[in-house]
């Protein structure tokens, strides 16, 4: 155990911290995003190592070699600054480590540069109506025309739809195969026609995701990555890089931090939330599970800086990080009471109605991604050698 | 940066197991009555009772993460010795608060294991009961201490009083009466002490603070001893769920025993980051070594109950049986839940550790 920095990583904050302080006040101020401000910002970050840090210098990223403290560092040094961490969305942190993996060098070319540079906005074509868990059994059909495929179906849950100029997308190519070995992972143009993006409003209020009807949708087959037959396990890559994303211990470090200083702040008949020694209590619970947490994710930071595979240790993250950010949000909402009720712009609405959107959201991220059911197979399966559920006999 | 252990560490708590596995089998534990000399004498030969004490005393002179693997073995192990109070808050008391001359006088024998110190802090810790509470007059002690830790064979205990002042006491001094208690668990012994004007020797450097360390690294060690007991508890669950057969198929393959026992590894292995850093705190950071030894005594306190009933739930009937002895963890695990105080009384002191209320 030791759990400070050397020297290397020493300077190394500090020169992060330099940049910070240099050019903090011309930072996005809302967050950033895919326009021109961000965009801006997206690439000094680039230049600077700061984003895109190990994607290589020919397709558009800095191109250093890995190192997961240096990638922490910069997390920890922008958080503290309050500075965006630069682009993000499912074309960044999903489509990028995937073409690496297994794009041909043509697709590499093509796209992680522009999909870098915030020019190529990206949404995820997997799961569909009738295939969520089982995502293996979707039905989205192409059939072949020449050069082209012509593709039929629908998807649901594909978040940035409406804005994406491209979509990553599963298709049955070969409907013969076995359901794993019959599907094909296919990038092709939003704009092209017969694409059709419905919003799906969520119990939130709020539209952020989107049902997509492919209609007789014309797509050339240079599209496909990796092989016809291979989506399977191209999306398998893929998955690997969203369920990490989704079980950041940061964000509940955030949540916790916000909720400590409500407590502080908010009073009710006059005594300050804090000094409620039942509200306390549940504080104090999630605080020790958050840094439960925060130090597992240290540990599985050193083993992957030391190369080494921590089991089951890994495989606990998205359903213990979801579940954690959940409870975070719960709570909030409970010691606020009936102001906890308000939402959408009310009068007296507090963090303007997030704990609540949060409290419903993150039970889409719960959800999605892999259901805590389905982390729990995992869990117990890949985790724990249990064996799997027996298949049921073919009627 | 490296939040892992050493391989000097992992090869300690190793050595530990398997000499625990040879010499503290569950019938060994059966029969010990919460006492196994032959067992205590086994660790000592590993260095076990002198982890913490410093090599001019004989001890190994390690930290308080490495004494907190050998708690986590223990508790694997259900190992009935004592180890809380004689290898880490008694040391921890002398070491701190204890004259030069305490030190040479107790320290030595501490770590060769030929003296076993009691710990009776319970008051201090989690709070008087049933009107206890000792005395300090003139360098006598008059009153009664609950929940004496390491009590069976103990040769000296290591007393706090009313006002947070630290004593050493001879077992055999006169005016003690010694009254064993029974709790659940039938691994480790506790008592009661009653004193009535009995000699003792004050460990009169800052023993406020010393008792403070005490406790805390006590809760660090009971933490861990849980986690231990856990972690054997749900491979015992998973190993059962791989033979037990019902309905023509292992019950382990049904999603339902499968998501208990997920949701155990998923509540407890985190508990394992946190037991090391709040250790490691302890020595390296120990401006917030009181409020994370609150929180990892009271976070695996939680996740441990919730383990060693799941875990029981896996084992159906069986694990209600006695012939199984899976309760040897359950009650271990619901001994160190309780002791040096409980999960609201421990994070009560963690609220107050970050200036979040007063005391």
């Amino acid at each position: 155990m030791d759990l400070s920095y050397s020297p290397e990583y020493l300077a190394f904050r500090d020169e992060v911290r330099a940049f910070c302080a240099k050019h903090g006040p011309s930072a996005p101020k809302n967050g950033g995003g895919f326009n021109e401000e961000g965009k801006a910002w997206q690439r000094l970050l680039i230049e600077h190592g700061y984003a895109a840090r190990t994607i290589p210098k020919e397709y558009g990223g800095y191109g250093a070699e890995p190192d997961v403290l240096k990638s922490r560092i910069i997390a920890e040094e922008f958080i503290a600054a309050g500075l965006p961490m630069g682009l993000s969305g499912q074309g960044i942190s999903m489509l990028v480590p995937t073409l690496l993996e297994v794009g041909s060098e043509e697709q590499k070319q093509k796209y992680i540069r522009p999909t870098l540079h915030g020019d190529i906005i990206w949404c995820q074509g997997y799961s569909e109506p009738g295939a969520g868990s089982d995502l293996a059994s979707l039905t989205t059909r192409a059939t072949e025309d020449g050069d082209d495929f012509i593709v039929n179906g629908q998807k649901i849950w594909t978040s940035t739809a409406a804005q994406a100029d491209m979509i990553f997308c599963l298709i049955r190519t070969e409907p013969d195969k076995p359901k794993h070995e019959g599907i094909s992972y296919i990038l092709f143009s939003m704009k092209t026609p017969g694409i059709e993006v419905r919003p799906l409003v969520t119990m939130t209020g709020r539209a952020e995701f989107n049902e997509v009807f492919f209609t007789d949708v014309r797509v050339p087959k240079s599209g496909v990555v990796a092989g016809r037959g291979l989506g399977w396990m191209v999306a398998n890559a893929t998955l690997k890089h969203e369920r990490g994303m989704l079980g950041d211990p940061n964000q509940a470090g955030t949540r916790l931090k916000a909720i400590i200083e409500l407590m502080q702040t908010e009073d009710v008949d006059g005594s300050r939330l804090m000094d409620n020694p039942a509200l306390r209590d549940r504080l104090l619970k999630l605080q020790a599970r958050v840094h439960a947490m925060e130090y597992h994710g240290l540990r599985l930071l050193t083993a992957s800086i030391k190369g080494e595979d921590p089991g089951v240790a890994r495989l606990i993250v998205k359903l213990m990080g979801c579940e954690i950010n959940h409870q975070l949000a719960a709570f909030a909402i409970d010691a606020l009471g009936e102001l906890g009720m308000l939402y959408n712009g009310s009068p007296h609405l507090r963090n303007f109605g997030n704990w609540q959107s949060s409290y419903m959201f993150d039970l889409g991220l719960i959800i999605g991604g892999g259901t805590a059911q389905i982390q729990k197979n995992i869990i117990s399966e890949r985790g724990l050698g249990m064996p799997r559920e027996p298949k049921l006999a073919k009627a | 940066m490296e939040f892992d252990l050493t391989a000097d560490q992992k090869m300690m708590q190793e050595s530990i197991n398997r000499t625990l596995e040879r010499v503290a089998p569950l019938e060994r534990v059966r029969k010990a009555e919460g006492h196994a000399d032959d067992v205590l004498k086994a660790l000592a030969e590993l260095g076990l009772p002198g982890i913490l004490i410093p090599e001019e005393y004989g001890g190994l002179g390690l930290k308080l993460l490495d004494a907190a693997l050998a708690g986590e073995a223990l508790g694997r192990h259900v190992a009935p010795v004592p180890f809380v109070a004689s290898s880490v808050m008694a040391p921890l008391a002398i070491l701190n608060a204890g004259s030069e001359a305490q030190k040479a006088k107790y320290l030595p024998k501490l770590a060769s294991g030929e003296l076993i110190a009691g710990v009776a802090v319970s008051e201090q810790a989690a709070g008087a009961r049933d009107k206890s509470g000792i005395t300090a007059k003139g360098g006598k002690l008059s009153g009664t201490a609950l929940f004496v830790l390491d009590f069976a064979g103990a040769g000296i205990y290591v007393v706090a009083d009313r006002f947070g002042a630290l004593h050493v006491v001879d077992a055999n001094a006169k005016g003690i009466e010694k009254v064993a208690l029974s709790t659940i668990d039938a691994t480790r012994v506790i008592g009661q002490l009653n004193f009535d004007n009995v000699e003792a020797e004050p460990l009169a450097n800052n023993p406020q603070a010393a008792l403070d360390r005490m406790i805390d690294a006590g809760r660090v060690i009971l933490a861990a001893d849980t986690l231990g007991a856990g972690l054997r508890m749900i491979e015992k669950a998973v190993a059962y769920a791989a033979e037990r057969k019902q309905f023509g198929r292992v019950i382990g393959s049904f999603q339902a025993v499968k998501h208990m026992c997920a949701e155990m590894i998923a509540e407890l292995e985190p508990c394992r980051a946190l037991m090391w850093y709040a250790a490691y705190a302890f020595d390296e950071f120990p401006e917030d070594g009181r409020r994370m030894a609150a929180h990892v005594k009271a976070h695996t306190s939680e996740v441990g109950t919730f383990v060693a009933r799941t875990a029981t739930e896996v084992h159906g009937g069986m694990g209600f049986t006695d012939l199984l002895g899976l309760h040897y963890w359950f009650k271990r695990i619901g001994f160190n839940r309780q002791a040096l105080g409980g999960p609201e009384k421990a994070r009560h002191d963690a609220a107050v550790a970050q200036g979040w209320v007063g005391n």
